[in-house]
């Protein structure tokens, strides 16, 4: 099987390019995803393929774009409705959560919402307290929805091709700083399963669950962790909503210790989640408090120096786990 | 567009079914059968007829949380509605949505949102399936005066205008938004003067009057279709119940309007009488017509309560179905 190494940026626009090859129904609409090819770059070459019938750019308007592709999906259409920034989903949360999520269930279980709502979120490149959120934790509240965040090109491409071929309304978030990381991605289609964790590195002493940019870090971490002979198991959740709690059940009964790990901030976190449910299931295989990382509840910070300070970095899951063994 | 007699007395039954259900309401809340609570459209009857008598049987139309009018004028089973007031097994969602949750899918009437102007973008959305599709369907988006003070309206009306499509929006202006009158709610009362603003047609009519409310949206709807793009039409009513919404009150009162104003409308803009009126000056129907009419339309009530009271409620497991689909055999 080829394999290449892209970006996460290129990985997306890659599996919403051969979706709509494959089917033509599917279409996306946002602000600046056409010839401009997206404010972060994961549209690009869609709209020289495919024109403006089927690559929309919209006004400013994010109310409208998740409303008209809420009724596009009812009519028969596949839509991918971008929302800039995860910041701004606040902006049409109603429709995400009163109309989106629920409208299948109000109807009795009759129309099959299939569309994709997918937006940029996290931060870490500097742009201050309302470009740099991550509000996963907002949208796993909200039975209805699915929701899924990749940390590498190829979960990226093989998660919004489920996302897109699915039955059900899916979030899908991309984390600003992985956009440029590269990563292998086959030639060959495929998917990945939403709802399955992947285990990325095995260890015996401690489990690391993350998802997004701390992910990547606590893989590096892990590295520097084992030099010092400590043995980190780093899990992917990938899927946030279903949670692929069994992952990390036999993962905690192999290490007895838990960090988790996610960039959004601590109170209400979906570590909390992460945590209740493993005390729930797995009590008497801890040998340790659960640690939670995540920024502290603080606003992100635009100036660089303020912001690394707040978001969680490789060293504060290092300390994490040093604090638990 | 002249109306057929034959159209016409299918219309004045389908106004007097939507008048003997919301009339009836009340009473049926007050016995602790309807759940929650609901939304009656006294007075609004002409508008919902006139509307969806103008409509291809697949055009799609989207409701409002005052929907019951609505489905039954879109030719809905008045016992499944009924049902689905009631929140029994047998109704539309069975007993999840209740009242404000009302759709017919079979009937390609996509259902009503709960949240005042939540739908109207997404009225607008299945109408670019449509154009996407290019299946010629054009839909209608309902929603009231309240709502057009939502944002959702100028997004919707916006984006639907500069991609042109097949969507006819209606708005019924009852006069009130919840117990605001008109004047307290819109800068401009004149609703429709605002859809020079998103480079569409935008025409007030008389809601109470059925030929002009069908003749209308005929043409709204046919310039829809023929890739013309979206219109506004706002019919003017009012609301003939006392209250906003049916709600446990002491006083179910209209302290909110000037005395005498529900009774002046209940006398003189009446659409079911003035239509009732109209029609036997017109030769379609006499005095003993409209009652068979009117005795048809209660029989019918009738039986829906009689099923609707017998129904089922809902088996408690069942709130746990409908959330999410079957991800098997998709595409």
């Amino acid at each position: 099987m080829a394999v290449r190494q892209i970006t996460l940026r290129e990985a997306i626009a890659e599996a919403i390019k051969e979706e709509m090859r494959r089917d033509p129904t599917v279409f996306i609409m946002g602000e600046d995803i056409g010839k401009f090819g997206g404010s972060f770059g994961t549209t690009r070459g869609l709209y020289q393929e495919f024109g403006e019938e089927r690559v929309r750019d919209t006004p400013i308007s994010e109310t409208a774009i998740i409303g008209f592709a809420l009724g596009a999906a009812m009519g028969g259409m596949r839509p991918i409705a971008e929302i800039m920034r995860c910041d701004w989903t606040t902006i049409c949360m109603d429709e995400i959560v009163n109309q989106v999520a629920k409208m299948r269930y109000m109807s009795g279980g009759r129309p099959e919402i299939h569309m994709v709502i997918k937006t940029n979120c996290e931060g870490g490149i500097g742009l201050g307290p309302q470009h740099s959120q991550s509000f996963e934790a907002w949208y796993c509240h909200v039975p209805g929805l699915k929701v899924v965040m990749p940390s590498n090109p190829y979960d990226g491409k093989g998660l919004l091709k489920a996302a897109i071929r699915g039955r059900n309304p899916v979030i899908y978030l991309d984390s600003v700083t992985l956009l440029s990381l590269s990563g292998p991605v086959p030639d060959e289609d495929y998917t990945v399963p939403i709802g399955k964790a992947e285990v990325k590195k095995e260890g015996k002493d401690v489990t690391f669950v993350g998802w997004g940019a701390v992910l990547v870090k606590a893989l590096n971490a892990a590295k520097t962790l084992a030099n010092e002979g400590i043995d980190m198991e780093v899990i992917d959740l990938r899927t946030l909503r279903p949670m692929d709690t069994d992952t990390i059940i036999n993962s905690v009964k192999k290490t007895h210790r838990l960090v988790v790990g996610h960039e959004a901030n601590l109170t209400c976190g979906l570590g909390a989640e992460v945590a209740a449910r493993v005390q729930e299931q797995a009590f008497d295989y801890l040998d340790a408090p659960i640690k939670r990382v995540a920024a502290p509840d603080c606003l992100i910070p635009a100036n660089r120096k303020l912001e690394k300070y707040v978001l969680p970095q490789e060293e504060t899951v290092i300390a994490a786990v040093k604090s638990i063994l | 567009m002249t109306l057929t007699k034959e159209q016409l007395l299918k219309m004045y039954h389908q106004m007097v079914r939507i008048r003997i259900f919301e009339h009836s309401l009340p009473d049926f809340f007050q016995k602790g059968l309807v759940v929650g609570t609901g939304h009656v459209s006294l007075g609004e009857e002409a508008v919902a007829v006139g509307a969806m008598s103008a409509l291809g049987e697949k055009d799609f139309t989207m409701s409002t949380h005052r929907a019951h009018g609505h489905a039954l004028a879109r030719g809905a089973d008045m016992k499944i509605i009924l049902a689905e007031v009631f929140c029994r097994a047998t109704g539309c969602t069975g007993g999840k949505g209740g009242s404000m949750h009302i759709h017919d899918f079979d009937r390609y009437f996509f259902g009503t949102v709960g949240i005042v102007g939540g739908g109207i973008h997404t009225g607008g959305g299945l109408g670019l399936a449509a154009k996407m599709l290019k299946t010629g369907q054009v839909s209608v988006c309902f929603f009231g005066d309240g709502a057009s003070n939502r944002g959702t309206f100028h997004e919707a009306l916006n984006l639907a205008s500069l991609w042109k499509v097949p969507t006819v929006y209606i708005c019924t202006n009852n006069q009130y938004a919840m117990t605001l009158p008109l004047c307290k709610n819109c800068a401009n009362p004149d609703i429709a003067a605002r859809a020079a603003a998103y480079n569409m047609p935008g025409v007030s009519i008389d809601g109470l009057d059925l030929w002009t409310v069908y003749d209308t949206v005929k043409a709204a709807v046919e310039r829809a279709r023929r890739g013309e793009g979206p219109s506004l039409i706002v019919a003017i009513t009012y609301r003939l119940s006392p209250e906003h919404s049916l709600r446990v009150s002491a006083d179910p009162s209209t302290q909110y309007r000037p005395k005498g104003e529900v009774e002046e409308w209940w006398e003189r803009h009446d659409p079911i009488k003035i239509t009732r009126k109209k029609l036997i000056e017109m030769g379609f129907m006499d005095e003993k017509k409209a009652q068979e009419i009117e005795a048809a339309a209660k029989k019918e009530f009738d039986e829906a309560v009689e099923f609707a009271i017998n129904s089922p409620e809902p088996a408690p497991e069942t709130a746990f179905e409908g959330i999410y689909a079957p991800e098997e055999g998709g595409k």
